[in-house]
């Protein structure tokens, strides 16, 4: 699932803080070293080289990352070496700062993760912050995109399995009736898909294909300019196949003319620890060739190398 | 139709020295059941008055039935009305032919038998009960309980009561104990607590509540002026805006200021709106319940939960005013039960402890004296 790839006996801390300051001593860095240390340590080990880092070289580690490498490398090393809570709080509060109809950070966020994970990330939020996730989407989104946001940033959806099937059949109806009338920033559209827990929600998208024999993003494509309309149908893909989406994202910041480095060093930063595996089956099923293939044609030096070790690739 | 009893009943002092007369609202037997009655009864001799310290023992008993008002039973009473009237069935007829809101005397297939009023029953029932609730909340989790109290509010009440019930719990937990109510809330019921609030309470203030039970507030100290002055104006600015066909409680800027920011924000917010407009900013929601219960809660949960106690000890409180006694003093007794009292003390003038400990009876008493502490 995960294309992190960790050597089979992992050198201690000391030893990789001891490498990673000598990659950052005298003119110019040894980005390969970074490369070799970080991007092939789980998120339990990064978490006690940053710890042992600053006290051993009374600085940050992250601060001294950002000191030495620079641009999109510098980007995707930190990101990556930020543990899963905080890399969500910042990609968060980057895109909330700065946000625009085309966002997706944080719809993956509210909708990729486990409700423990979104937690998990809420608090980080708080740490580093000092105010809190809702609070700023709140201030800074507006409209129709706030009245869907927070509500769905804010959810601590129900984990389990249990479902209920003629609830199921019911909101799918509610969904149908409410998307036929194009309202679409209808209240009804955002309760259900804001808390409704993931196994309902699934039921609920299936029903919808049974009753009206056709799957629900298939009636969201009204208007290929509206983002709102974007927005739900990414909502809806997240939940039902993460991995077809990400690989959509990464299919069109790799295709085209030009990178999309953004999108690329967050999906890859972000599901190089959970199931990049899969997104990589995916884009290998969809586009006829390794996802290894096309990130090295369209990236060069550093940040190709680091994308390429999250990939499982060297 | 036992309270109107009960107040009669408290408003007396001391034990008259003749029976009570009957409370207006006891059915009223027929005429012709009356004659039939008058006929029974003087074929026997009328029974003897009751001697003077029997009437105070009627009196007492009475009271110990929770007959004269308050909360909770005199349980040490009446064990000891049984002990003392053992083996005595007349000594017991006494005490029913005098406790004229329970006992009716009834004619036709029941004669001679002093029965009891249905409605007094459910009234006892709730007494008898208020230990027991209060016993098994003080040993719940908080979680728990707070999850219980969500779902039975939400599905027992739906409505007004609903909104009041979540907003207490919603705006007065701290930021942790709150998420831990919604995880109590998905194991109980498989489903969040978010889900049922959204689902169930399809009123104008369905906004509101789903974002204030989903907040997440950030818990430190600090506070940016700024902030707070846009936001005042914001909400003056929501204010003048509302009308009946836009209710305040259903404006954007509104909810999203008071489901959002941190406590110690929002006081900030509040203090600048009182200075701005010469009156506190719940004073301008007037109409909108959920919304002024949701600043009260947010500036001072002292304050609010001293208001709630002080509306249990009123005489025309209702059942639900009554069990939030109980509520209240499980709820805080760990958490800030001595700036409770207070601001208690401020609000009324007295002590909390003289209110509850004149109020109450039994072993309630006790145990809400125990939890308040001295």
């Amino acid at each position: 699932m995960a294309t992190l790839t960790v050597p089979a006996v992992v050198p201690p801390v000391a030893e990789d803080c001891e490498q990673l300051h000598k990659a950052f001593e005298g003119w110019g860095t040894n980005e390969k070293l970074i490369i070799s240390v970080l991007a092939h340590r789980d998120a339990a080990h990064r978490r006690a080289i940053r710890r042992a880092y600053a006290e051993a070289y009374g600085k940050e580690l992250l601060r001294a990352l950002g000191d030495e490498i620079h641009g999109k490398f510098e980007r995707a090393v930190i990101l990556w070496t930020l543990e899963p809570a905080e890399r969500d709080a910042v990609l968060a509060n980057e895109e909330a700062k700065k946000w625009h109809p085309g966002g997706r950070a944080l719809v993956e966020i509210a909708c990729t993760r486990t409700p423990a994970q979104l937690f998990a990330a809420r608090q980080a939020y708080h740490d580093r912050f000092k105010r809190s996730l809702e609070e700023d989407v709140a201030a800074h989104v507006t409209g129709d995109f706030r009245k869907l946001l927070v509500p769905l940033v804010s959810a601590y959806r129900y984990d389990g399995p249990e479902v209920n099937i003629s609830l199921a059949h019911s909101e799918a109806k509610i969904l149908h009736e409410k998307i036929h009338k194009k309202g679409y920033s209808d209240e009804e559209i955002i309760r259900i898909l804001t808390t409704r827990s993931k196994a309902q929600l699934l039921a609920t998208f299936n029903s919808y294909k049974d009753q009206f024999d056709h799957p629900i993003n298939k009636d969201l494509k009204a208007d290929p300019k509206d983002e709102f309309l974007a927005t739900l149908r990414a909502i809806i893909r997240c939940f039902i196949c993460p991995d077809r989406y990400f690989e959509k994202i990464l299919r069109l910041a790799l295709g085209g003319m030009g990178t999309d480095e953004d999108d690329l060093t967050r999906v890859i930063a972000t599901r190089a620890e959970f199931d990049l595996k899969l997104i990589k089956e995916a884009y290998q099923k969809r586009n006829s060739v390794p996802l290894e293939r096309a990130v090295a044609k369209d990236t060069t030096r550093d940040y190709e190398d680091i994308l390429l070790a999250l990939l499982g690739a060297e | 139709m036992p309270q109107q009893v009960l107040a009669q009943a408290s408003s007396h002092s001391s034990p008259p020295a003749t029976p009570q007369p009957p409370p207006p609202r006891l059915r009223q037997a027929t005429r012709k059941q009356q004659e039939k009655d008058t006929q029974h009864r003087e074929r026997e001799p009328p029974p003897p008055p009751p001697p003077m310290a029997a009437v105070d023992e009627n009196e007492d008993l009475i009271r110990a039935f929770a007959g004269m008002g308050g909360l909770g039973v005199d349980e040490a009473a009446l064990v000891s009305a049984m002990g003392r009237w053992r083996m005595q069935p007349e000594r017991r007829a006494q005490f029913r032919r005098s406790f004229h809101g329970f006992f009716s005397v009834s004619g036709g297939a029941a004669a001679g038998i002093e029965r009891c009023e249905d409605e007094y029953l459910r009234h006892l029932e709730v007494e008898f009960a208020r230990l027991k609730d209060a016993a098994v909340l003080w040993a719940m989790h908080p979680w728990e309980r707070d999850a219980r109290w969500a779902h039975h509010a939400l599905h027992h009440h739906g409505g007004a009561p609903a909104g009041v019930a979540l907003v207490e719990v919603a705006c007065t937990r701290a930021a942790d104990d709150l998420l831990g109510a919604r995880r109590a809330y998905q194991a109980l019921h498989h489903r969040s607590l978010e889900e049922d609030v959204a689902y169930l309470l399809k009123d104008p203030n369905a906004a509101l509540l789903v974002g204030l039970v989903t907040a997440y507030r950030y818990e430190g100290e600090r506070v940016s002026e700024e902030l707070a002055a846009e936001e005042a104006k914001a909400l003056a600015a929501a204010v003048v805006k509302a009308s009946p066909a836009a209710k305040l409680v259903q404006n954007e800027q509104v909810v999203r200021i008071l489901a959002t920011r941190s406590k110690p924000q929002l006081r900030a917010t509040f203090k600048i709106y009182k200075d701005l407009h010469g009156k506190p900013l719940e004073d301008d929601f007037v109409g909108e319940p959920c919304l002024q219960e949701a600043v009260r809660c947010l500036y001072s949960p002292p304050k609010y939960f001293a208001e709630v106690i002080g509306r249990a000890f009123m005489d025309d409180a209702d059942r639900q005013a009554k069990a939030a006694l109980t509520r209240v003093v499980v709820s805080r007794a760990d958490v800030d039960m001595e700036e409770i009292k207070d601001a208690y003390a401020k609000q009324h003038g007295a002590k909390l402890v003289d209110a509850v400990a004149s109020n109450t009876h039994g072993h309630y008493k006790d145990a809400l004296l125990a939890m308040i502490g001295k």
